[in-house]
């Protein structure tokens, strides 16, 4: 019992610099107080806030994650990054809710730089609303290592997810109604289900190294006249060497539902040529 | 001639001292701000104070209404840039003595009063006044505390130098001379003479400012007799945290904190009998509601009384800041003339008579009595007018023509701020961009020649360095260290990895402390500097700048905001807001170590202006930027140039406005730099600072105007009255068309018997909150001139608060010596209007209204029923915003980048603001403000660049994979794709870039990044969240 009053929460804010900064720089000015939780990363804007962020929060234990920006059709740009933060959230909490942790614990709150007291009133909030909900974990029933090798699984799966949601993620809903439906429960599991896989077909490549020079995260193992290999661990899924495969090889296969098939053993990639009249098939014979 | 010889004579000695282009008289907020726009404008200032440090009167206020800034925090930045600046020279204690000459060579004298210390020997280690054995009455804390008799005027003085005060022993019978035996510099030279200079400038601007009101001269309020009555100027600086009692509100008599706080309106202001002013000073109704609402703050359970005339709030967001006030629990507005009864022998308590109309007369005891003084002309007013060979006005000030209130008669000589007569903040800064606008207008042609750039020392490449941390942490006086254990975060910050350095400072800010961090900087070695203070927001480009001069790359550099999101919101937890500033330092540390070094770049300036809406403002604006040698493009949307003036005829000061229009549109139309572009519409606006492409259509035909900077001033609407009968019974007319109707000459005007006005029709309701600051002095404008066509037609002023701010004071008061009626109603309780007939038969509108004095109900039988209708927004206010990406305040109007400091700037860069858009005005507040904006705008065209930030996007090619996320995350199109061997690649035109970095966190494979917020960097801050007792048990 008394650890639970003894908890003093972590949360890590994301204020965007326009704003919600010069909203709690003006909380200060004028002593409003509110409970010593809060560290604040100040960003330009709150669209910078980065997916990737918010888990590492979390993976590093942070008990709450707070997003600051400036009220809708406010924003200091006119990219009007407030949307991409707020549609993130609303992705975010969906993921939370997947990886098993309550969404409460990430927050995002509009909060002009005028206003002071209102940043001093969210913040008096979110304290006492993650104080109740105790340090990370505690309520969920879920221990640290648990939680960060779930959150290990999906930070992976950024860039995928990114490319899955491109749209959702950049869209401008004006309603409620809109965003309760933007990212369902169904859709994020179907999501994780479908994951595709890029696998390149030992008995296809010719190492012609175009998917290996294209590849943004070099993942791909491999060399002239060798056949190349995509390192499961690297891949960040982005498709570029499927759609950079020379279509007369077809090599790269997307791979969804299945098990990836295991890399063709280290020595048994060198591909040995023969000459041009023989067929497609005899010219892939490893040599073993 | 024997004393030009003379000159030249003297001037031998002070090769470097004697030419100036511009010379500013006075360095408060007014004198710096003309002083900081002339110098980045190119022409070389000298800014002569004549107290030891810049700052005036703002430096000693607390806080600023009506955002409640505080003060200090938001001047000192200033006086630091004016220190900096290569084309300000600072004289401090100097006082001019004679000017001869004329616009263009004035030859000024001046003499410098000895300090008593060699200014550019002292580094302000302030040993002296430790040792100094004199207490003496402190002046900036106006003498309710004490200070030594060696002692620096404020902590963020400029020069940060200690000055003797006339009390020391030495300088009153030779007695003692321990400061000089302490200082190491031996910088004190006791035997210091006053010094006579003598400078040649092209042009002077007087910004004298103000003197606060003395209760003592007519002795009424017992100030200065009694202990616990204090002046509003008292009470500011009890208030404040640097204050005589490290901002606790303490009475003098006993040191105890005031529960019963009484304040007394219009001390010195709005009276005609001896010793008193009869005009309106125009800030105290508005800085009394602070005073309440900071009181409150200090002090929940205190019980503030306001006794009060009118209250004033005219101004914009004051409406809202004086309901705020009214609304505080314990606060009570009491509408009465007062007397100060008695001092209560023990308590040392005051009584207040005051009488009410429920209640009658009272007498009420209060702890503390605060008089909220009034502004009158600079101490010596007559001999300053007398060495500038200026004129005054009845009151003292300097006398102005309403057709442009900068100038004086003598030219050469302009006047900004409260010299002009009393006003606030915002103004004092527009009247010293203005009369910096008007310098430049006199003296373009010398622009530049006598300019020196800012030189900094050779940057250091670090790039193959390992990181070398300094921290230093802030004390903010008292304001970070009296919640924070300072020294306890220095020992842990030098524990953290990479730190090779850490120490306290009491003011970071200050120039002495800049200097020990540049020093540092080269004698450890540092490449990377944390400072731990308050909000990047305000203090990063001053402490950036320090690490330029430290031969550092500026963006090598974080900063941990200490004090507004720590000690200042966590004042009761002391341990934790200790934790939380170590937690915050470790993470700035993290970050600080992975950052790299960006170059900032020069984009070219267009040296056009455009300026938008053809009124007196943008017209103003338009022909001051021509005549500095600009060349501007005026677009109108009507087919003719004059806007809303063409409707006005004459000023309450007897302006002929008319001929004034005329007069300025032909000068417009005839200036060869100026394109007068009507009937046109603005479609589009691309670009930025420096850069702008503007499309305009006009009659079918569509230009596209580049320039660089641009000024909006479209003006504002008059509210079509939906109240009244208005439109429907042709009696019922808005001020504007009574206007029209006098100037026509009307019959039957001429013969009404009676004339009714109703004010606040449309606004300080719930549908517009805010004053339209004009109607009262316009309703008395009319009224006056009813009375002047026919002396038998009676007037009758419906109003709520008059509230004929500043000189127009004196036309309410004439009003009502003319037998003009005043009658106040309650806005619970409105007048009401019926069509209906007088007693001898004539059809008339009868008026009901209960007045709020007799409280009985009186009918009025109006042939005219005169609406003071609301100042409103113009209609396509909404749209120009868009377009020009700037914002609108709650009341609709453009919204300033800073309502006190930035006032016709908007936070869009190379775009500013002036005129009604901005809030309504009377027409010389309109050419006092437009000539600020042509000022500011002057100031940027006046440079061949300006730098954008290093913190922009950048694609590493590699990694993209052409996908597009990004391009279409950034409307600005900073972003396009390319063909390149290996497939789209996305690329960025740095200059576009606005630095969201919204495309950052689109990107899938992390291919483009935003410098200075990049991924790496942001993870590495998120990661040293971790707190060390975490971290260690999982290691």
């Amino acid at each position: 019992m008394s650890a639970a009053i003894d908890f003093k929460p972590r949360i890590l804010g994301f204020l965007c610099n326009w704003c919600c900064y010069g909203g709690a720089d003006l909380c200060g000015v004028s002593r409003f107080q509110y409970p010593p939780y809060l560290r604040v990363i100040r960003l330009m804007c709150s669209g910078r806030v980065d997916l990737s962020f918010i888990l590492r929060a979390f993976s590093n234990g942070a008990d709450g994650v707070f997003i600051g920006g400036c009220h809708i059709n406010d924003c200091h740009y006119n990219t009007e990054g407030n949307y991409d933060a707020l549609n993130l959230m609303y992705l975010c909490k969906k993921l939370l809710e997947h990886i098993g942790l309550n969404p409460d614990r990430l927050r995002l709150e509009w909060v002009s730089a005028g206003e002071g007291i209102r940043f001093s009133e969210v913040m008096n909030d979110f304290g006492k609303q993650i104080k109740a909900l105790g340090p990370l974990g505690s309520s969920e029933g879920m221990d640290l290592d648990e939680i960060k090798s779930r959150i290990a699984e999906i930070t992976k799966l950024v860039p995928y997810i990114k490319m899955v949601y491109r749209d959702k993620l950049a869209s401008r809903s004006r309603t409620q109604e809109a965003y309760d439906t933007l990212f369902t429960r169904e859709g994020i599991e179907t999501l994780f289900q479908d994951v595709v896989s890029y696998y390149i077909d030992p008995a296809k490549c010719q190492g012609c190294s175009t998917c290996l020079r294209r590849c943004p995260v070099d993942a791909i193992i491999g060399g002239k006249s060798t056949i190349h290999v995509i390192d499961q661990d690297k891949c960040i899924k982005c498709g570029t060497c499927f759609e950079v495969c020379p279509p007369r090889f077809g090599s790269v296969m997307k791979i969804s539902r299945e098990p990836v098939p295991p890399p063709i053993p280290e020595e048994a990639r060198t591909i040995v040529r023969k000459k041009k009249h023989a067929q497609a098939e005899e010219t892939l014979q490893p040599v073993s | 001639m024997q004393n030009e010889q003379l000159a030249e004579k003297m001037c031998e000695g002070f090769p470097d001292r004697n030419f100036g282009d511009v010379m500013v008289v006075g360095a408060g907020i007014s004198g710096i701000q003309a002083s900081l726009d002339l110098a980045t404008a190119g022409y070389k200032v000298y800014l002569v104070e004549k107290s030891p440090t810049v700052g005036g009167h703002m430096s000693q206020l607390d806080k600023t209404f009506p955002t409640n800034d505080c003060s200090m925090c938001i001047e000192s930045p200033k006086f630091l840039e004016c220190k900096r600046h290569p084309n300000i020279e600072i004289l401090t204690m100097a006082e001019v003595d004679r000017v001869q000459g004329e616009a263009g060579n004035f030859t000024v004298t001046l003499t410098k009063k000895p300090r008593y210390i060699n200014e550019d020997l002292c580094t302000g280690c302030t040993t002296c006044v430790e040792y100094c054995p004199v207490l003496v009455p402190d002046p900036f804390n106006q003498s309710i505390s004490t200070n030594k008799a060696v002692h620096i005027y404020f902590a963020q003085a400029v020069p940060l130098v200690p000055y003797i005060d006339e009390n020391c022993l030495y300088l009153d019978g030779k007695q003692c001379t321990i400061c000089q035996g302490v200082c190491q510099n031996r910088t004190i030279d006791l035997r210091q003479t006053p010094e006579t200079l003598i400078v040649k400038v092209g042009a002077i601007v007087l910004a004298p400012g103000f003197e606060v009101f003395d209760p003592k001269v007519t002795g009424d309020y017992r100030y200065g007799e009694f202990q616990n009555v204090v002046t509003s100027l008292d009470y500011e600086r009890l208030l404040c945290a640097t204050g005589p009692y490290e901002g606790e509100i303490l009475r003098a008599s006993d040191r105890k904190h005031p529960r019963k706080i009484a304040w007394i309106h219009c001390v010195g202001s709005r009276r005609v009998t001896a010793g008193n002013n009869s005009y309106c000073s125009a800030v105290c109704c508005t800085y009394t509601q602070k005073q309440v609402i900071l009181t409150k703050d200090h002090d929940a359970e205190a019980e503030c009384t306001i006794f009060h005339n009118d209250i004033r709030s005219y101004s914009k967001g004051f409406e809202r800041f004086y309901q705020r006030a009214a609304s505080l629990p314990g606060v009570r507005f009491i509408r009465s003339y007062v007397s100060i009864g008695r001092e209560d022998p023990e308590t040392k308590n005051v009584t207040v008579k005051y009488a009410t109309t429920d209640n009658g007369v009272q007498e009420e005891e209060f702890d503390m009595v605060v008089l909220s003084v009034g502004l009158q002309p600079p101490k010596g007013y007559m001999a300053l007018a007398d060495t500038f060979g200026v004129p005054l006005n009845s009151h003292g000030f300097c006398s102005s023509n309403p057709a442009n209130p900068i100038e004086t008669p003598r030219s050469g000589i302009f006047v900004a701020g409260s010299f002009q007569g009393p006003m606030d903040i915002p103004e004092a800064v527009y009247t010293a961009s203005g009369a910096g606008s008007q310098c430049s207008e006199l003296l373009s042609f010398r622009r530049g020649k006598l300019s020196k750039e800012r030189v900094y020392p050779q940057e250091k490449d670090v790039s193959a360095e390992d990181p070398r941390v300094g921290v230093f942490v802030c004390h903010c006086g008292a304001n970070i260290g009296r919640v924070v254990d300072v020294p306890s975060t220095v020992d842990y910050a030098l524990t953290l990895p990479n730190v090779v350095y850490a120490q306290e400072q009491l003011f970071s800010c200050a120039t002495n402390s800049a200097k020990e961090i540049t020093d540092t900087i080269k004698e450890k070695g540092l490449n990377r500097v944390v400072v731990a203070a308050c909000t990047p927001r305000t203090h990063e480009p001053v402490f950036r700048d320090t690490l330029r001069e430290g031969g550092i790359n500026q963006y090598l550099y974080d900063m941990a905001n200490i004090r507004e999101h720590c000690s200042w919101v966590h004042s009761k937890e002391k341990e934790d807001a200790t934790q939380k500033a170590k937690d915050l330092i470790r993470m700035s540390v993290a970050r600080v170590c992975c950052l790299e070094p960006l170059q900032e770049f020069d984009l070219p300036v267009d040296k056009a202006a455009l300026v938008v809406g053809g009124g007196i403002a943008g017209m103003t604006s338009a022909q001051s930027l021509a005549t500095q040698g600009f060349e501007v493009y005026l677009v109108e949307k009507d087919s003719d140039l004059g806007g809303m003036a063409r409707r006005i005829h004459y000023t309450l000061d007897g302006m002929n406005v008319q001929d004034f229009v005329r007069d300025l549109k032909r000068k417009v139309y005839r200036n060869p730099l100026i394109h007068v572009i009507t009937d046109g519409t603005i479609t589009n606006v691309a670009g930025y600072v420096g850069n702008f492409t503007t499309t305009v259509s006009s009659n079918g035909m569509v230009r596209e105007i580049h320039h660089g900077a641009a000024v909006l001033a479209t003006g504002g609407a008059e509210y079509r009255p939906t109240e009244y009968f208005y439109g429907t019974d042709d009696r019922v007319l808005t001020q504007l068309e009574l206007e029209e109707t006098i100037d026509k000459k009307d019959e039957k005007l001429s013969t009404a018997k009676t004339l009714v006005m109703i004010q606040c029709v449309g606004c300080r309701n719930e549908e517009r909150g805010y004053c339209a600051r004009i109607c009262c002095s316009h309703a008395i404008k009319n009224a006056l001139k009813i009375k002047e066509v026919n002396p038998e037609t009676d007037v009758y002023i419906l109003f709520q608060d008059m509230r004929t701010y500043g000189f127009n004071e004196d036309y309410y008061r004439d009003a009502s010596e003319k037998d003009i009626k005043f009658i106040r109603f309650d806005p619970q309780d409105k007048p009401v209007a019926e069509a209906g007939d007088a007693e001898d038969g004539r059809p008339v509108l009868q008026v009901s209204v209960t007045d709020s004095i007799l409280g009985n109900r009186l009918v009025l039988d109006a042939d005219y029923l005169v609406l003071s209708a609301a100042v409103i927004p113009a209609e396509d206010i909404g749209e120009l915003s868009q377009l020009f990406k700037v914002a609108l305040s709650p009341e609709g109007f453009f919204q300033e980048a800073h309502v006190k400091l930035r006032p016709v700037d908007f936070a869009a860069e190379g775009v500013y603001l002036c005129g009604t858009a901005h809030y309504p005005k009377h027409l010389s507040e309109v050419i006092n403000q437009a000539y600020g904006a042509a000022g500011r705008a002057a100031v940027l065209l006046s440079q061949d660049s300006v730098s954008a930030s290093g913190s922009v996007c950048e694609v590493d090619e590699h990694a993209c994979i052409g996908c597009g996320a990004c391009v279409e995350a950034c409307t600005y199109g900073a972003i396009e794709l390319q063909k390149t061997r290996h497939g789209n690649k996305a690329k960025v035109i740095s200059v576009v870039c606005k630095g969201d970095g919204l495309c950052n966190a689109k990107c899938p494979t992390g291919a483009i990044a935003l410098k200075h917020y990049t991924d790496e960097e942001v993870f590495r801050q998120i990661d040293a969240e971790i707190p060390d007792t975490v971290a260690l048990s999982s290691k």
